[in-house]
């Protein structure tokens, strides 16, 4: 088998979480798609890793996950920040500034 | 020459490590599929809790793949951090947030829908076609890498050439639990109400202060459906539980009595206010 199969799993995974962001309402289910492409990419790093014999893409998925991390508790905390005020966790209801 | 030999070895070794084995290839085949359908159920499922699962079975799914890939610091980060903390942060916001928030497929923008799938399906076909050029890349494999063990790999890499990053990264995840708690703080505007505070309140509103009767204690029934009997032999309309009332599911006092053995209908009740069932309720 071909080390591209990982990649093509890869792309497919970034599509749908890409997908996922333009289609879906709902806050959280947005930010799960955000998730899923970051799980993506690290996943395109971890077979490029193996593809080169080098650690260092290894590395750089560790890092990934850290930021995802952070990233996932400060817009948790917005979602719930706004769902407090809004009472409601739809990104098209979050339009104080429109107009 | 011993050199040279041993450098063929290795060399062969590494190339032996670049391709895949049967057994990984029937994981591939069997995980990639699983994958691809559980992050579809992202797009299509109705309810956020489903597509919680369906996102936990991907990262799964990815952590093993992780393994299968010599790289096994990062599945079992990829489950401890991954499943075992952002999702569960996840399902954790989603049930205060509640399941039951109407999430609106239907959208303002009636088009807006196939445009973003045909742009999705663009993104992947321009993906897999940059992806595919890096088909004829020979793969290395890791065994050289993964001599002293993968998590000592990766650690003489983070802890070498990475240091500023990780302090960066640090400095980072502390900000982050800080605005977390920033966001999330709610001031005071009203003072505390307590168990005192309450108490006065009832006693000022005049409310009944002593406990609710219990439920009815019968000879044939001691259920929690049926009023208790007052001194004076009448039901209490309150002893039986509120939800049991809104329910309809509770039993009136003739109910049960229509059970009792007329003959035997004494007790420790004194004849005289024998409860016939025909009692007003108060």
């Amino acid at each position: 088998m071909n080390l591209s199969n990982y990649l093509v799993l890869s792309v497919l995974l970034f599509s749908i979480g890409a997908t996922t962001v333009l289609v879906r309402r709902n806050a959280i289910i947005v930010f799960m798609g955000v998730e899923l492409m970051l799980n993506a990419a690290n996943l395109a790093f971890v077979t490029f890793a193996r593809m080169h014999g080098d650690l260092t893409g290894q590395v750089v998925a560790f890092f990934v996950m850290v930021v995802a991390a952070a990233e996932v508790v400060v817009g948790l905390a917005i979602i719930v920040a706004i769902y407090r005020t809004r009472r409601s966790a739809s990104v098209d209801d979050v339009n104080l500034l429109k107009s | 020459m011993t050199t040279m030999l041993h450098a063929g070895s290795v060399l062969a070794g590494i190339a032996e490590a670049g391709r895949t084995t049967t057994g990984e290839e029937v994981l591939f085949w069997i995980l990639a599929p699983v994958m691809v359908l559980a992050a579809l159920g992202l797009i299509f499922a109705r309810r956020t809790v489903y597509a919680a699962l369906s996102v936990i079975l991907v990262m799964v799914s990815l952590a093993v793949l992780y393994v299968a890939q010599e790289a096994p610091f990062l599945g079992i980060v990829q489950v401890i951090v991954y499943t075992g903390a952002v999702m569960m942060l996840f399902l954790f916001v989603l049930m205060l947030v509640g399941v039951d928030v109407a999430d609106t497929f239907a959208d303002t923008l009636g088009a807006h829908r196939w445009v973003a799938a045909l742009f999705g399906i663009g993104l992947g076909a321009v993906l897999i076609s940059v992806v595919l050029r890096a088909a004829d890349i020979a793969p290395q494999g890791l065994t050289a890498a993964n001599e002293g063990g993968n998590p000592s790999g990766v650690a003489r890499i983070i802890f070498g050439d990475y240091v500023i990053t990780l302090q960066v990264v640090g400095i980072l995840l502390i900000t982050a639990a800080v605005g977390a708690i920033v966001l999330t703080h709610k001031e005071r505007l009203v003072a505390k109400v307590g168990q005192r505070e309450r108490a006065d309140a009832r006693i000022a509103a005049g409310e009944v202060l002593t406990p609710l009767p219990a439920p009815g204690v019968y000879a044939r029934s001691n259920a929690m459906d049926v009023p208790a009997l007052g001194p004076d032999g009448r039901p209490l309309e309150h002893s039986v539980s509120r939800v049991l009332r809104i329910r309809g599911q509770q039993r009136s006092v003739a109910e049960v009595h229509a059970h009792l053995d007329p003959g035997t209908g004494t007790g420790s009740t004194p004849p005289e206010r024998t409860i016939t069932g025909e009692e007003q309720v108060r």
